[in-house]
C-alpha cells in the first residue's frame, strides 16, 4: 500500500483518503452521518449489525461502510433508494426483538438506538409475533442490566477483550437465543468495567448506582477533572437540582482517550455520604458542638496562636495531595507565614532521607499518551493496574505491541498484559533492584556502591538490564509501593542510575490527583513553590509525627486512614494542643483527635486546578454548591490567613490563588533528576514477618471511602491477614482463622487468607481499611497470635 | 488473545488433565500455529465430553479455557453456539433425529412420534434407565436416505418404525 491518497465520492461529495481505510472513518472525518451500532472507533470491526449499509456504485449489494475499504474513484451513496432500504430494513429487523420499553428504560433520551430508528426507521413495526425475553442477571453494584434490550452489537464483548485485557462478557447461545451475559454466576470486576455503560448503544448496560435517577434531558453537563489518581482524566459531571447524578468520561486523547476507571465514574456517591460535615464543629470541654464559622475561625485562629504563635516550629500541617494547586498554595503560604517550615504532603511516605537530593518536581517524565511507544518498561513497587489504571491501558497497549516489561513488586498482581515479575519480600526488592543495577553497570558510591557489587547478577536480573538497554524508549517507573517503601531513596537511586546507564528515563508515577501540584506549589518542607529549595528546612512528615508538634493543621486527611503510620500520627495528633483539620467529612477517626473541624467543599463542589502525572494543569470550576455550611478549602485558608495577620492572604477567587502560583511555578517542569549516586542503610529487613501494607484502589482516599456502590465490590475486600500457604504452615495458623496482628505493640483481630500472591516471609495487611486504623507503618515487622 | 492472571494462581497444565487426555488435546494443538493453540477449543471439548459420557459441565469447560489458555467465556461460548455440545446429562445412546426439509418430506414426523412414544420422552429428554436421549437437530447432510438420524458416531438412514425397532433393540 502507497501513502498517496485516493479519491471517493460519498453523496456528490469529493473526499481524500488512504488507501484502505475503511469507508465510516473516512465519513465520520467528513462529517457525513451514517447510522451504525456495532462500530465503534476504540474497538475492532465485527460489521454484524448492518446498520451502515451504504450503496456503492458498480456493486449490486448494498456493504457495510464500517468494513468496507476505500479505493480510488468509488463512488458511495448513503441516502440513496438502496442505502436507505437497507438501513431501513435492518431497523426493522432490530426491533422486532426489542421491547420498546423506552419510558422505563434509563437510556431513554440518550439513546443510540432511539436516535437512529427516528432516522433511518419505519414508523410502524409491522412484526406482532411474540418478542424474545432474556431473564434479569446481576453482573454486580456498578452496571444495570436489562438483556432484553440488547441488539447483540457486541461492543461490551469486544472492550472486554480488546481494551480491560479481561474477557468478562460474552454471546452465548446462538440466533435468537443468544444473549450477552457471564454464563455463569459472576460479577464483572474489571476496574474499567463502567465503561461498557457508554459503549451500549441501548439500554442494556447503565449505570446502577445512577439508575432512575434522573432522565438525560434533565441534566446539565459540567467538565471537570477525576480527583482520584494521578491521570487526571478528563470527566463530564451531569448535576440536576444541585447534586452530582453522574460522571461520564470526556474524550481527551492525550489522557483517557474515551475511558473512565469505575473509581473515577463512581466515586460521586461518596459526595452525599452521610457524614458529611456541613457545619463549623469545635470540641469544648471535650465535647463535639456545631457552631457558626465566625466562632470556629476564631477558636482555630486562637487554638494555633497559642499553641505555635511563638515558635513557628511548633505548628505542623499536613495536606492531602488530592487537594487543589489553590489549597496547597495557600496552605504552605500559612503555614511559611506562621514562620513554620513544617509542611508535607507526602502522608504515605517514611524515608525521606533523600530530601534535597531528591527530584525537585517527580512525575510521569514521559507523556501518558508517550507510554504507548515505549519498548521496555521496568516498574517498582507498582500495582499500576488497580492504581492508575489508564496509565496501566497505555502500558498494555505498549506491551501488545511488543515492549517488554517487567515489575519488581512486594507482591503478585494480576495483570492484563504479559510482564515478567520478580517479586520479594520488601528487602529483597532492594536487592533485586541493585542485582539490575550491576548488570546494567550503573555507577554509584558509597553504600549502593557496596550494596551493588555484592549483589549477585541473577539471569533475569541480566535480561531486564539488557532489555533496558537495547531499546530505544525505556523507563523505569516507581509507583506507590516503593514511596511508600521504607527504603524509598535507596530505590530511587539505583533506579536512577540504572536508568543513566542503560540510556532509558527515570519515572515517577504519582499516587494522588495532585502529588505534581503539591511540588509545584511548595507542599514540601525543604521546597517551596516551583520546588526551588528553601534556605530553612522544615520537618518532613514523618518527623511532624515522630517528635509531636503543639498545633496541627490538617486538610483533607483522615489520620486512621491517610498515613503510612497510624498509630503515629494518632498519638502525636493526641499529644498536640490544638488539632484544626478542613475537612468534608465528620469521620470518626478525626472527630477523635482535632479540636476543630471546618467544613470544606468535596469534589465537584470547589474550582480548582489538578496537576497530572505528565505535568499538564487542569482547571475546573465549582459545579454544585458545597452541602450545607461547607466552603471551599482555598476560602477557608485565605480567612485563616487573614485572621492569622499574614500578609499576601487578599485572594478574591481561585483564580487569583492560581494566578500567584503561576507567577512562580507556571513554567516549572517535571524534573525527575536525582542528585546524588549513594543512599543510606537498608531500613527494611529480612527478619521477622515483614507486613506489606498496600492502598486498595477503592480506599485511596476519604471521597472513594464513601462511594457506596463501589465499596460492595468484588475489588473492596475487607481487611484481612494474608499469608502464603509455606508461610501460613511455618507459622503454624490455618485459613479463616481469626489472628491477632501485633506492630509496634499495635493490636488489631483480623481473619487469615491463604493468598498465593504473598511472597514466603512476608504478610499482607492492606492499610486504609476499617480494622486497620489503629496499626503501624505500612511496612514493618509485625508478629502474628492466636485470637 | 491470551489472558494473563496471577501466574502463580494458575495451575500446572499436568494438573489438569490426565495424560491420556493430554496427549489426544496435544495433538489437535499442534495442527495450528503456536500463537492460535486456541483453535484447538472444538476438538478439545468434544474429548471432554466423550470422556464424561457425553456432556460437558461448567468445571470442564473452565479446564479446558485454563487448559488453552483462554478466558472462560470464550468457551462457553463456543459451547452454547454449537449443537454437539451438550449441557445437560444425555442418555448412553444420544438419538439425534433430522426433521429438516428432506426428512420432513419423508415422514420424520412418524420416526419421531415412533421414538417419543416408545421411549417415552420428549426433545431433550433422558430415558429413566439412562439408555437413551433424544434430540431434533438440523441437516446432517444424509438427505438421500431421508428420514435418517444419527446414535453414537453413525448415521442410520431410510428409517421406518421398524427398522428403528430393530436399531434400538441392537443396542447395548
Amino acid at each position: 500500500m502507497t501513502d498517496e491518497l485516493v479519491t471517493i465520492e460519498v453523496d456528490g461529495r469529493e473526499l481524500k483518503a488512504k488507501p484502505g481505510t475503511m469507508l465510516i472513518d473516512v465519513t465520520d472525518a467528513a462529517g457525513i452521518n451514517i447510522p451504525r451500532f456495532c462500530y465503534h472507533k476504540k474497538l475492532s470491526v465485527s460489521a454484524n449489525c448492518r446498520m451502515c449499509l451504504v450503496e456503492v456504485e458498480k456493486v449490486p449489494k448494498p456493504l457495510p461502510a464500517c468494513c468496507t475499504p476505500v479505493n480510488e474513484g468509488m463512488k458511495v451513496s448513503t441516502r440513496s433508494p438502496m442505502a436507505l432500504g437497507a438501513q431501513k430494513g435492518t431497523m426493522e429487523f432490530l426491533l422486532i426483538n426489542h421491547p420498546l420499553d423506552c419510558p422505563i428504560c434509563d437510556q431513554g433520551g440518550e439513546c443510540e438506538l432511539q436516535d437512529v430508528a427516528v432516522g433511518y426507521g419505519s414508523d410502524v413495526s409491522r412484526y406482532s409475533e411474540a418478542k424474545r425475553v432474556v431473564p434479569q442477571r446481576d453482573i454486580g453494584p456498578l452496571i444495570a442490566t436489562d438483556f432484553t434490550r440488547c441488539i447483540h452489537c457486541t461492543r461490551c464483548v469486544r472492550f472486554g477483550a480488546e481494551i480491560a485485557g479481561v474477557r468478562e462478557l460474552g454471546a452465548t447461545g446462538r440466533g435468537e437465543h443468544m444473549t450477552i451475559g457471564t454464563f455463569v454466576e459472576k460479577s464483572v470486576d474489571s476496574e474499567m468495567s463502567g465503561n461498557v455503560i457508554d459503549l451500549c448503544p441501548v439500554g442494556s448496560l447503565t449505570a446502577k448506582p445512577s439508575r432512575y435517577k434522573a432522565r438525560a434531558w434533565e441534566l446539565t453537563q459540567h467538565d471537570s477533572v477525576a480527583p482520584h489518581d494521578s491521570v487526571g482524566s478528563n470527566i463530564h459531571v451531569h448535576t440536576r437540582n444541585n447534586r452530582v447524578v453522574r460522571v461520564h468520561p470526556k474524550e481527551n486523547e492525550s489522557i483517557n482517550e474515551i475511558w473512565l476507571s469505575d473509581r473515577d465514574r463512581f466515586s460521586y456517591e461518596g459526595l452525599n455520604s452521610e457524614d458529611r460535615l456541613t457545619q463549623p464543629m469545635v470540641r469544648k470541654n471535650g465535647e463535639w458542638q456545631e457552631v457558626e464559622w465566625q466562632e470556629a475561625l476564631e477558636f482555630a485562629v486562637k487554638g494555633l496562636q497559642s499553641a505555635a504563635g511563638s515558635d513557628g516550629d511548633q505548628l505542623a500541617t499536613l495536606v492531602s495531595a488530592n487537594s487543589t494547586l489553590e489549597e496547597l498554595y495557600l496552605a504552605q503560604k500559612l503555614t511559611r507565614g506562621m514562620d513554620s517550615g513544617n509542611i508535607d504532603h507526602r502522608l504515605r511516605q517514611s524515608d525521606f532521607r533523600l530530601d534535597g537530593n531528591d527530584s525537585p518536581v517527580p512525575g510521569l517524565g514521559i507523556t501518558i499518551q508517550g507510554i504507548e511507544s515505549l519498548d521496555a518498561a521496568l516498574l517498582v513497587g507498582s500495582n499500576v493496574r488497580k492504581e492508575q489504571p489508564i496509565i496501566a491501558h497505555r502500558l498494555r497497549k505498549a506491551a501488545k505491541s511488543g515492549a517488554k516489561v517487567s515489575f519488581i513488586n512486594p507482591l503478585w498482581i494480576d495483570l492484563h498484559f504479559e510482564a515478567d515479575q520478580f517479586v520479594s519480600t520488601p528487602a529483597v526488592m532492594v536487592d533485586n533492584l541493585a542485582s539490575i543495577a550491576k548488570a546494567a553497570s550503573a555507577k554509584l558510591t558509597g553504600n549502593l556502591a557496596k550494596l551493588v557489587k555484592a549483589a549477585e547478577v541473577s539471569e533475569t536480573a541480566k535480561s531486564v538490564a539488557e532489555q533496558l538497554k537495547s531499546a530505544n524508549n525505556g523507563v523505569i517507573m516507581l509507583g506507590n509501593q516503593a514511596a511508600a517503601h521504607p527504603d524509598y531513596s535507596l530505590l530511587v537511586v539505583l533506579a536512577s542510575a540504572i536508568a543513566e546507564a542503560t540510556n532509558t528515563s527515570l519515572s515517577y508515577i504519582p499516587a494522588l490527583s495532585n502529588s505534581v501540584g503539591a511540588a509545584l506549589a511548595g507542599a514540601l518542607p525543604h521546597r517551596g513553590p516551583a520546588a526551588s529549595l528553601v534556605e530553612k528546612c522544615g520537618a518532613n512528615a514523618q518527623m511532624m509525627q515522630s517528635k509531636p508538634r503543639k498545633a496541627y493543621l490538617l486538610m483533607g486527611a483522615e489520620p486512621g486512614f491517610d498515613f503510612w503510620d497510624p498509630s503515629l500520627i494518632n498519638s502525636a495528633l493526641d499529644q498536640a494542643e490544638c488539632v484544626v483539620a478542613l475537612t468534608a467529612y465528620h469521620s470518626e477517626s478525626l472527630a477523635s483527635c482535632a479540636d476543630v473541624m471546618l467544613p470544606i467543599a468535596g469534589f465537584a463542589e470547589t474550582s480548582g486546578t489538578l496537576v497530572n502525572a505528565e505535568g499538564t494543569w487542569q482547571s475546573f470550576n465549582g459545579l454544585v454548591k458545597p452541602q450545607g455550611d461547607a466552603r471551599p478549602a482555598w476560602k477557608v485558608l485565605r480567612v485563616l490567613g487573614n485572621l492569622l495577620d499574614i500578609d499576601g492572604f487578599d485572594q478574591n477567587s481561585s483564580d487569583d490563588v492560581l494566578e500567584e502560583l503561576k507567577s512562580h511555578a507556571a513554567e516549572t517542569a517535571i524534573d525527575n533528576s536525582v542528585s546524588t549516586k549513594t543512599a543510606g542503610e537498608l531500613n527494611s529487613s529480612t527478619e521477622g514477618l515483614y507486613r506489606i501494607g498496600d492502598v486498595p484502589m477503592y480506599a485511596s482516599d476519604a471521597l472513594v471511602r464513601r462511594a457506596s456502590s463501589l465499596q460492595r465490590t468484588n475489588s473492596a475486600e475487607p481487611a484481612a491477614v494474608r499469608l502464603s500457604a509455606n508461610q501460613a504452615k511455618s507459622s503454624d495458623v490455618e485459613e479463616e482463622e481469626t489472628l491477632v496482628v501485633v506492630q509496634d505493640g499495635n493490636r488489631a483481630q483480623l481473619p487469615l487468607i491463604i493468598d498465593p500472591r504473598v511472597p514466603d516471609g512476608a504478610v499482607w495487611i492492606s492499610s486504609a481499611l476499617p480494622g486497620t486504623e489503629k496499626l503501624g507503618g505500612q511496612f514493618g515487622v509485625v508478629t502474628l497470635e492466636k485470637a | 488473545m491470551k489472558i494473563l492472571n496471577n501466574p502463580l494462581q494458575a495451575r500446572n497444565k499436568e494438573e489438569i488433565f490426565s495424560e491420556e487426555i493430554r496427549q489426544d488435546i496435544d495433538c489437535w494443538i499442534a495442527k495450528y500455529p503456536p500463537e492460535w493453540k486456541q483453535s484447538a477449543v472444538m476438538a478439545a471439548l468434544r474429548i471432554m465430553q466423550d470422556d464424561n459420557g457425553g456432556w460437558l459441565t461448567t468445571e470442564l469447560m473452565d479446564d479446558v479455557a485454563e487448559y488453552l489458555d483462554m478466558s472462560p467465556i470464550h468457551v462457553y461460548e463456543v459451547a452454547t453456539f454449537y449443537s454437539m455440545y451438550e449441557l445437560k446429562p444425555v442418555g448412553k445412546h444420544k438419538i439425534c433425529i433430522c426433521t429438516n426439509i428432506a426428512c420432513m418430506i419423508n415422514d420424520s414426523d412418524s420416526i419421531v412420534k415412533h421414538l417419543k412414544k416408545k421411549l417415552e420422552i420428549g426433545f431433550g429428554e433422558v430415558t429413566e434407565d439412562g439408555r437413551f436421549s433424544l434430540k431434533e437437530v438440523e441437516c446432517l447432510g444424509a438427505c438421500g436416505g431421508a428420514p435418517m438420524f444419527q446414535i453414537g458416531r453413525k448415521y442410520y438412514e431410510n428409517l421406518t418404525p421398524q427398522v428403528v425397532d430393530s436399531i434400538l433393540d441392537g443396542l447395548e
